[in-house]
């Protein structure tokens, strides 16, 4: 894709008489900074900001609404002011390792998306080992934490650098497991391969493919939370019991990062379950839009970014309602519960396919109807509450 | 146009970062260095297997290595107190005998590599391996590929007899 992109440029000629090979790095980099400055920082930023208003709305509070109209410049203030903050680097830590954690950090984050889909034409590089690739490159962000906890040299970081790899190591394994019952279904590992064989009709995605891959989704959910550290799993920064875990020592621009990783890391998780579970990008044929290849393009990118973003704000529900669990808690829900589930799953959609190879369509609709069902029901009750306990709610999210 | 390659420069580059970390690796004398040293190494041999049009492997070698193997060595070494300072418990024997042995293994290595024939083949266009290497597995290398997870197993069945105080006693 990239490639017949750079290649049309050397034949109009754009890059003279440079060689093949060095045109095709300019273009990488080029790529891969449009994505990081254009895409990842900024999404990374908004989240912060749409994170506080959420969660502030759900407390009853205000949240930020001074800088920029309702706030929205939020962000960009808060980064500015820890980019000019002075760095303090604690006397007894090791300093060079202490300034290397929160980069090993961000490779390990920016380097997922180079295979994350947006729409159908835009992707860096649609690896055909999409999905393997970015869970493995999202395990330097462990390799990070344990040396920011390390080098600190503070027993409250080095206790959350020791937490968040038992807790990442764990979790990988349901995690795994769940992703590759819908390798199965799909049999490629491609981003963009595995969203071809849904499409926008509900029931062709893959969640509702058959029971075992709906309860799938949520053992990946848990899973993918834990590893993001997110909250009810965010047991490594623990604000009340360890300070703030591996980032206790950190500051200024070293402690953005850190940060920037944290709240881009809901964009890669629900982007994520969107692309197994959700069918990723897929839209209707719309005329008029989808006759040209950009509003094609343009379309897809915003169900895409807008599938996720739900899944951004389903995680931010969470953080804000859920109590952070115990660490004997954590490890008896991955390995009595969530294990167990994802093994019978792998093997229920093994024997799945192998009985119906192309899907199953009224289980197919049986199991789009529960998923709405659930959803309408949880409304219901939801409303059902309200209604009983007179409660004032303003559901503006100006006001 | 010339056709200059960037395909030697990358090599020697992962090359380069491969042996230098392995160095770190093997002459830090603090062992946290020692286990950072070893992203590096193993993070090279995955660039050198990407060179190779080997992905899958790459991949993987990421996934296992660096993201369970390495993370459990760093977690055993947080939880070492005073790693730092260890006792070393073996006399060193001195200077000589480890030139003897060094020499003699060094010379064994060299001898190795130079006669050893090599199978050369020409740079490949980069293919997915993956289907190649599953359909491999399950029809002419089932036979290893059992016993490799039945020998897994009984190292799991192990590390819990170990660990478990009340099947030790």
């Amino acid at each position: 894709m990239l490639q017949e992109f750079i290649d049309s440029l050397i034949a109009d000629g754009l890059f003279g008489g440079l060689p093949r090979d060095v045109a095709y790095l300019i273009g990488m980099l080029a790529a891969g900074a449009l994505v990081v400055f254009g895409f990842v920082l900024n999404v990374a930023g908004i989240t912060t900001f749409v994170e506080r208003r959420v969660w502030a709305r759900i407390q009853s509070r205000v949240g930020p609404n001074r800088v920029g109209p309702q706030g929205v410049l939020q962000w960009l203030a808060d980064g500015l002011k820890l980019l000019m903050k002075e760095e303090a680097i604690p006397f007894a830590a090791d300093a060079r390792l202490f300034k290397l954690a929160p980069f090993i950090v961000t490779i390990g984050f920016i380097t997922a998306f180079v295979a994350m889909p947006f729409s159908s034409a835009l992707i860096v590089a649609d690896l055909n080992l999409g999905i393997l690739y970015i869970t493995s490159m999202t395990s330097l962000v462990v390799v990070g934490i344990m040396v920011a906890g390390w080098a600190s040299n503070n027993k409250w970081s080095l206790i959350g650098g020791i937490r968040a790899a038992a807790q990442i190591v764990s979790y990988e394994i349901p995690a795994a497991l769940s992703i590759f019952t819908v390798i199965l279904i799909t049999g490629t590992l491609s981003m963009q391969s595995i969203i071809q064989q849904q499409s926008w009709l509900p029931w062709d995605w893959f969640i509702f493919h058959n029971p075992f891959t709906f309860i799938g989704f949520f053992v990946t959910f848990v899973a993918l939370l834990a590893e993001g550290n997110r909250t009810p799993f965010d047991l490594p920064e623990a604000e009340s019991e360890l300070v703030a875990g591996f980032v206790t020592e950190y500051s200024g621009a070293r402690y953005l990062f850190f940060f920037l990783v944290e709240w881009g890391n809901l964009y890669v998780i629900s982007a994520i379950l969107v692309t197994l579970f959700l069918g990723g990008w897929q839209v209707p044929m719309i005329p008029v839009i989808t006759d040209s290849a950009f509003g094609l393009n343009l379309l897809q990118a915003l169900t895409f970014v807008g599938k996720s973003y739900f899944g951004v704000i389903l995680i931010m529900w969470i953080r804000a309602t859920l109590p952070r669990i115990r660490v004997d808690q954590l490890m008896t829900t991955c390995w009595k519960y969530l294990l167990p589930i994802s093994f019978a799953n792998f093997m229920g959609t093994a024997l799945w396919v192998l009985i119906w190879p192309d899907g199953f369509l009224p289980a197919e609709l049986l199991m789009t109807a529960l998923g709405f069902g659930l959803v309408g029901y949880f409304f219901y009750r939801v409303a059902y509450h309200l209604r009983r306990s007179g409660a004032q709610i303003t559901l503006s999210p100006l006001s | 146009m010339t056709e200059i390659s960037l395909f030697p420069i990358v090599f020697y580059a992962l090359a380069a970062v491969t042996v230098v970390s392995a160095l770190g690796v093997a002459f830090s004398n603090n062992i946290f260095y020692s286990a950072i040293a070893l992203m590096g190494t193993l993070l090279g041999a995955a660039g050198l297997y990407v060179m190779l049009a080997a992905d899958f492997v790459a991949v993987v070698q990421i996934f296992v290595y660096v993201g369970g193997i390495l993370v459990l060595t760093l977690f055993a070494i947080n939880l070492t107190s005073r790693i730092g300072d260890v006792s070393i418990s073996n006399r060193s024997l001195g200077r000589f005998p480890a030139f003897v042995a060094l020499a003699l293994s060094g010379g064994v290595m060299v001898r190795a590599i130079r006669e050893a024939s090599w199978n050369m083949v020409e740079v490949r266009e980069a293919v997915p391996t993956i289907n190649g290497i599953g359909n491999a597995f399950l029809t002419e290398y089932i036979l290893p590929f059992e016993l490799a997870s039945l020998v897994l197993l009984a190292a799991l069945v192990g590390a819990v007899v170990l660990s478990r105080k009340e099947l030790r006693d």
